[in-house]
């Protein structure tokens, strides 16, 4: 027997021979890859374009500024009598204000919702429950507006009351005026009701995933209900919780036509933390409120806040796979 | 004539545990039939029988993990130190915390550190520990893992091989101080090597704990226990013990045909 091999090894490419199908499938997937970011950069190409008249007009004021004046829809270069100011900072907080309300609702509220069905309620009513959800996540936003105006509104307002009048050692709770309606408070609670369901949809795939060798393991070393699940189910799914958050978020932050209905919004000065005080901003109802009579300056504006809304949007999402690796990352 | 068996076994220590007329229904399906066994103080019992035979069953019904699958029920006592564990008043909890348990698949908590995992006891149990780190130091050096992994406590438990996962799943359970420890097939998923040293943990631990193991591995319950009872079920019958008794003459001297069929390999 003879073994002839060469003396020095090499590393080599090993060719893979793919077949045709797998060609093709590989392609539809590529394509279908670079389609949905197409899309993605095209949107924020065309509102960078659209927005970039008044960009250039007003530079980061746009962003900066508390003020929302349509004047004559000509800039002073234009020979305007009526200069108008576009500056939207309240309307970008505000947006992130609420969204963040709704989120702090719902985040506790669809998780526990999502515990109930998996391990509290008897196996029977699980279907119902479950359909339940599902039924109240595909109810349409503007009948979600029209229900918070009409029926939410005048109990949320009792409850911001109680709030104002017993919590006020906590500035967020304070106010200036008493009214309490379409404030950021009801506007979240709003929102809340919302994307509950996304969040105890979510949460619920989540939990019911957890392996159940784990739970044996937590029972077995004396783990109460409660100690196994914040001790073993909580934290092996936080990762999908906080994507469930993430999707409310992104529902919140996007939501137009419910906030439109129970929201006063104020375009001169910020409102940092009073969310029980009746006024705020939302970049989603600015643009609905504002499109129908809008000068073409004043639409590029409205533009510049869909991209001002697009970038936090994107924002918030980095910052929640962030989020979900660093957690990835302790295990 | 088993019960001549098992005095001669108990002569040597007092009953730690003992099962009393366990028999086990899931739903209406009678799985268990009649089971009655003593567990020593510091001995060693082995639970040998074919797949499917209740062996696994039975041994959670002995610190009340049994309970914890829909539809399980269940007659009979299961006294711990004397007291029924199934009393009206007993806290199962409880129970469980005095009776630890090593399951078939090495467990570990995956989003825990290797320390965290030792003490996550402590914690699912809302105890207060003094001194965390002798227990976890003492811990893991009675499940011989402590040499492994005294340099990387802080890193993630799921690192770890099959063999050092099982024995920081026995640390784990060491750290609320049972009297008693149920291992269920605790070696099943394991290597020759990381078996050997499971098998010289039990040892160990059987000087100051009694343990009770349910094995696939006749020659595993003759290395390491004391006591063998060997469980058998009929197809669709209920399980029971054919025989029980000091596992030196359960294994070579048999009283039950079906027994010595089983220990020589014949079937199973």
């Amino acid at each position: 027997m003879t073994i002839t091999s060469d003396p020095v090894a090499t590393p080599q490419v090993i060719p893979i021979q793919r077949t045709r199908g797998d060609r093709i499938f590989r392609g539809v997937l590529i394509a279908g890859g670079l389609v949905a970011f197409l899309v993605l950069a095209g949107i924020f190409g065309y509102l960078a374009k659209s927005a970039t008249p008044v960009l250039q007009a007003f530079g980061y004021h746009f962003f900066t500024d508390s003020s929302w004046y349509s004047g004559d829809g000509l800039l002073p270069s234009e020979g305007s009598v009526d200069p108008p100011t576009f500056g939207m900072l309240p309307m970008i907080w505000g947006s992130v204000l609420i969204a963040s309300i709704s989120v702090g609702i719902a985040l506790p509220l669809g998780v526990g919702i999502a515990l109930a069905i998996v391990y509290l309620l008897p196996k029977r009513s699980v279907f119902g429950f479950t359909l339940f959800i599902d039924l109240v996540a595909a109810i349409p936003s503007i009948v979600f507006g029209l229900w918070g105006f009409f029926v939410l509104m005048p109990h949320g307002v009792l409850w911001a009351r109680w709030l104002n009048e017993n919590l006020a050692a906590i500035p967020i709770f304070r106010v200036e005026f008493p009214a309490y309606d379409q404030s950021p408070f009801m506007a979240g609670l709003v929102l809340a009701i919302m994307i509950t369901p996304i969040v105890a949809v979510v949460s619920r795939q989540i939990f019911s995933q957890v392996p159940p060798d784990l739970i044996n393991a937590a029972q077995a070393l004396g783990g109460s209900r409660w100690t196994v699940i914040r001790d073993v189910v909580i934290p092996f799914s936080k990762s999908g919780i906080i994507g469930g958050a993430m999707l409310g978020l992104g529902r919140a932050l996007g939501e137009t036509i419910a906030v439109f209905f129970v929201l006063q919004m104020f375009f001169d000065e910020v409102n940092w933390y009073r969310i029980l005080e009746s006024s705020g901003g939302s970049v989603a109802s600015l643009i609905i409120s504002k499109f129908g009579e809008a000068s073409p300056l004043e639409i590029s504006a409205l533009f510049a806040a869909g991209l001002a809304l697009f970038v936090v949007t994107l924002l918030a999402n980095a910052g929640a796979v962030a989020l979900v690796n660093s957690s990835k990352g302790k295990k | 004539m088993t019960e001549t068996l098992v005095r001669d076994s108990l002569e040597n220590g007092l009953v730690h545990l003992e099962a009393k007329d366990i028999n086990v229904w899931f739903s209406s399906k009678h799985v268990i039939e009649n089971i009655s066994l003593q567990f020593p103080e510091n001995s060693v019992t082995a639970l040998i029988g074919p797949s499917g035979c209740g062996k696994s069953t039975f041994i959670r019904t002995l610190n009340r993990m049994h309970e914890l699958i829909p539809g399980a029920q269940l007659s009979g006592e299961v006294l711990f130190n004397g007291n029924n564990i199934y009393g009206p008043a007993v806290d199962p909890i409880s129970v469980r915390l005095g009776i630890g348990m090593v399951f078939q698949k090495p467990n570990p908590f995956p989003t825990m550190t290797i320390r965290e995992n030792v003490l996550s006891g402590l914690k699912l149990s809302g105890r207060r520990a003094r001194d965390e780190d002798s227990i976890v130091e003492s811990c893991l050096t009675r499940s011989s893992l402590w040499t492994e992994v005294r340099d990387r406590l802080d890193s993630s438990a799921g690192a770890l091989s099959g063999g050092q996962q099982q024995r920081l799943c026995i640390a784990r359970s060491l750290a609320l101080n049972p009297e008693v420890l149920l291992m269920d097939e605790p070696c099943s998923a394991l290597d020759p090597s990381s078996t050997r040293r499971i098998e010289a943990t039990i040892r160990e631990l059987s000087e100051s704990m009694t343990i009770v193991i349910v094995t696939h591995n006749m020659q595993q319950a003759q290395r390491v226990s004391d006591q063998t009872a060997f469980f058998l079920a009929e197809e669709n019958q209920p399980g029971f013990v054919v025989e029980f008794g000091p596992t030196d003459s359960l294994f070579s001297a048999p009283n039950d045909p079906r027994t010595e069929d089983y220990v020589n390999g014949r079937f199973g």
